[in-house]
């Protein structure tokens, strides 16, 4: 099929950026939207330009890398559907795609479609973890945990870090991601002594990334690949709330 | 080239702990002196980052990736072995190490291997202390299952999703790391060459993939993480930015490289669908336990999997291995397939795959049942090629996977240049000629959390912190040379692109070192390397400049790596005159068609000297000894 694309291009955070139309004249169905994209880069390279800048790596739906808005929508038409998973049959001949970046302050723009999603990062290290020295771990099966909360938190843990709901959501918050770790960690009887300085200190890191607040839209659960619900941002305001009301052990912390 | 693996003598079971007790120590006081550079933040990686940062030492990790959580550990989806015995099935850390040892083809190293199988026990431990949510059962206890080469049911596993479940895991131990100051994470850069200092590894030179400044950094070891190589044929199960790079480069400066040719081809995976295809997709091993491989009986036959009627399918291997049939080994399993497409037998448009059915499954289980085994594949395979695997049977051919070789290591895990370690799939020491399901995540984990932070310190309790910085002239000299090969690249502008080169490599490779190898493909293949690799210096198109981010500048490096690599594995392959394994040369079969080893002249790992490029390499042999499994034919009749 033949398509016409619309692509954002922008050399650098301090560039304004500008959408650029590429002809796509020989797209299979088979293609992934990815390999759509280097047929396309191909072409570019061949005939004297930059190719697209994409982030990708496994193209199995896994890493999270690949992120970009098509069609205005996070990772395209699919739902449940990675970009690197969404394949051309989703488009028709002739069809006209626009593909941009995500948008969000806190993830600034490093070129073209590539954006900087390090605030993650930074959100984990300010407590998305149970603390465990190597090699001082009980036998797994010393703490049983009912099958109901394993199967839980592991729907929690499948979060990939890709950015989609931030992307997703009219206040570019960071909820969903933030909820899916304090949920995942906190339905597990290891994650209990750092629950509430856990949830403290991961709502405080994610506000002073700049993300917003969450204000009930549910974008970010349909825009999401791994499905994660918000009902974990439930959880996770609840959680908030009763460590609020408990003195934070910050000196415990320090020690 | 000195190989000296150092295995401590005594009696297998007590050569780690004797060995433990035996090492120097650095005194918790000093650790904070010492500077650990750590290239890769996967599995191995990110957890021997996580424990040094523990430990007290100084700890610098280096990934190309926007964040350690995106490593390509994190696509594995089958399990984790352990040998907790939590089934009663019998399972002990002798039977772990007694199959692995047997999987691997008698191409391994026992006390290693041993190791492992002890460590394996821990890593469940620490993995669930950390929140790992592993499958349970109604009663809270951990879960396990049953995986290819196995008897006894010793994976643990989070549904098809255990290597993201792990390396999210060992991230967040890292995070908290680099919360406490310990562990410095420098993202988006990547290792362009290794810095040896009269004979010693002493730093790295890295490019900065944002701004394009090409940096020193300095240290007293350097561990490399690095992962496997199995994209020098272009399609493989990898993710695209998996290279060999930090590993050749090595290679480059003095480090052996073993048994290059081992490389596993994984017998599931979805068949290319055209000219265009990036990467290939596996679909897990799981699946062969109910589903049925079959091609039609007739060549050519091109109808569709419904209109072949049961007595003109070919269910090749339920004929050929009775006792083991759709459950044989990868290895066999891959080749058996090729020949099948091969011989015209192939199924689909490009009759370029075998069928994997379930229909007599959904018959016998049920629809239902079936789902919740497999839903999850099901729906990658649909999203993949649009076909409904409920109602037709899936398509699969074998595609590179792991790779068994890599960097020579003695057993505290230092290669032959003092002060670089290598842990993870970048060695070659644990897994021989073939690595078994669920074998992968044990030795990363094993490698990073409790082997090579222990046996570091007994390199660095012998050598004095600090002494040199980047200022010494080795470091302006490898930034030069990392410097000239980024310009070559970029003032090349030749009239191909670099993955028009990358496809020619991995067609050319996969041909003549892939699933099956003879003299004179191999001979050929090692005259037409050289010839691509000069057309790509001479002819290669990289547009962009070398300021800003620049992928396809990234990619050309990568693949300037491969063209050199290419060779050693094909001498590699070339040299080991037998069959054994993933190596699978034609000349050397059993009656039957299966690999036959030659053990009186190749019990041993084969360790390459880098001489130059376009010169031969020099072989190096280090002589395995079996002590404690005798050498046997595998047989899976």
């Amino acid at each position: 099929m033949r398509l016409t694309l619309h692509v954002w291009r922008q050399a650098s955070s301090r560039d304004t950026g500008r959408f650029e139309t590429f002809d796509a004249p020989d797209v299979s169905e088979h293609m992934s939207f990815l390999e759509m994209l280097d047929v396309v880069n191909e072409r570019i390279t061949q005939e004297g330009g930059e190719p697209i800048a994409f982030e990708h790596d496994c193209r199995e739906g896994i890493c999270g890398s690949c992120g970009m808005v098509v069609n205005g929508r996070p990772h395209g038409p699919q739902s449940l559907t990675t970009a690197c998973q969404l394949h051309m049959r989703s488009f028709n001949d002739g069809d006209e795609i626009w593909i941009e970046p995500w948008r969000a302050n806190s993830f600034p723009v490093i070129k073209d479609l590539v954006v900087d999603r390090s605030p993650f990062d930074r959100i984990i290290e300010a407590g998305g973890y149970i603390s465990v020295r190597t090699g001082s771990a009980p036998d797994g099966n010393t703490f049983p945990v009912p099958k109901q909360f394993a199967d839980e938190a592991f729907d929690a843990a499948t979060c990939i870090g890709c950015g989609a709901c931030v992307a997703a959501c009219p206040n570019a918050s960071a909820m969903l991601f933030t909820s899916a770790k304090v949920a995942h960690l906190g339905l597990l009887p290891q994650g209990q002594t750092e629950r509430w300085d856990r949830v403290l200190g991961m709502v405080e890191t994610h506000d002073e990334e700049g993300f917003g607040n969450c204000t009930n839209h549910g974008a970010c659960q349909n825009a999401c690949p791994k499905g994660i619900s918000v009902d974990y941002i439930a959880r996770l305001n609840r959680d908030l709330v009763k460590a609020t009301l408990r003195a934070r052990p910050a000196e415990a912390k320090d020690a | 080239m000195e190989l000296n693996a150092r295995i401590p003598s005594g009696p297998i079971e007590e050569k780690w702990d004797n060995h433990r007790f035996e090492m120097k120590l650095v005194n918790p006081a000093n650790k904070r002196k010492y500077d650990v550079i750590i290239v890769g933040s996967g599995l191995a990686g990110a957890s021997a980052a996580a424990t040094m940062g523990e430990l007290g030492y100084r700890v610098k990790v280096f990934t190309y990736h926007d964040s350690p959580r995106r490593a390509h550990s994190i696509a594995a989806q089958g399990g984790i072995n352990a040998a907790k015995n939590y089934q009663n099935d019998g399972d002990s850390v002798f039977r772990l190490f007694y199959d692995t040892v047997k999987g691997g083809d008698f191409r391994s190293r026992e006390a290693n291997v041993y190791r492992l199988a002890q460590i394996s026990l821990n890593i469940i431990d620490q993995a669930v202390a950390q929140g790992v949510p592993f499958a349970r059962e109604y009663g809270g206890q951990l879960a396990n299952r049953s995986f290819g080469g196995a008897q006894v049911s010793r994976t643990f596993y989070a549904r098809g999703q255990t290597g993201q479940q792990l390396l999210l895991g060992a991230y967040q131990a890292l995070e908290r790391q680099v919360a406490a100051g310990t562990v410095q994470v420098d993202t988006r850069s990547e290792m362009l060459d290794l810095v040896v200092i009269d004979g010693v590894a002493r730093g790295i030179v890295t490019r900065d993939m944002l701004s394009g400044e090409i940096r020193s950094h300095v240290a007293d070891a350097v561990v490399l993480g690095t992962g496997g190589y199995s994209n020098v044929f272009f399609l493989s199960t990898n993710a695209k930015a998996c290279n060999v790079t930090a590993t050749w480069r090595a290679h480059r400066r003095g480090a052996g490289f073993a048994n290059p040719c081992y490389t596993q081809i994984h017998p599931t995976c979805i068949p290319p669908s055209g000219d265009y295809q990036s990467k290939l997709t596996l679909m897990s091993e799981s699946l062969r336990n109910d589903g049925r491989i079959w091609v039609p009986k007739k060549e050519g036959d091109n109808r569709p999997a419904s209109q072949i009627p049961e007595a003109e399918r070919d269910y090749y291997l339920e004929r050929l291995y009775p006792s083991f049939g759709n459950l044989t080994p990868r290895d066999i399993a891959s080749r058996r397939a090729k020949e099948m497409v091969d011989a015209g037998h192939g199924v689909g448009e490009r009759n370029n795959g075998v069928f994997l059915d379930f229909s007599h499954a959904i018959e016998r289980l049920g629809a239902d049942a079936i789902s919740e085994r497999y839903g999850n594949l099901f729906a990658m395979y649909e999203k993949i090629t649009g076909e409904d695997p409920y109602k037709r049977p899936m398509r699969i051919y074998p595609a590179p996977h792991y790779t068994m070789g890599g960097l020579w290591v003695d057993y505290d895990l230092m290669s032959n240049v003092p002060g670089l370690f290598v842990i993870g799939e970048a060695n070659f020491s644990d897994h021989g000629a073939n690595r078994l399901g669920a074998s992968a995540l044990m030795q990363g984990l094993a490698d990073g959390y409790f082997v090579v932070p222990m046996t570091i310190g007994n390199y660095l309790a012998r050598v004095k912190p600090g002494g040199v910085d980047t200022s010494h002239a080795a470091f302006a000299d490898v930034e030069r040379e990392a410097k000239g090969r980024m310009d070559r690249l970029l003032s090349a502008q030749g009239s191909r692109t670099v993955d028009s080169f990358h496809i020619e490599l991995g067609r050319l490779m996969w041909n003549a070192c892939g699933m099956a190898r003879s003299e004179e493909g191999l001979k050929d293949a090692l005259k037409r390397i050289p010839e691509l690799r000069e057309q790509f210096w001479r002819d290669v198109r990289v547009p962009g400049s070398g300021a800003t981010l620049n992928q396809s500048l990234e990619k050309a490096g990568r693949v300037a790596d491969f063209m050199e690599f290419a060779e050693v594995m094909c001498w590699d392959a070339l040299t080991r005159d037998e069959s054994a394994g993933a190596h699978y040369r034609v000349e050397h079969t059993t009656d039957e068609g299966e690999a036959k080893r030659d053990d009186e002249n190749f019990a041993h790992a084969a360790v390459w000297e880098f001489k130059g490029v376009g010169e031969d390499p020099v072989r190096h042999t280090e002589p395995l000894d079996f002590e404690n499994v005798q050498l046997s034919q595998r047989s899976y009749k």
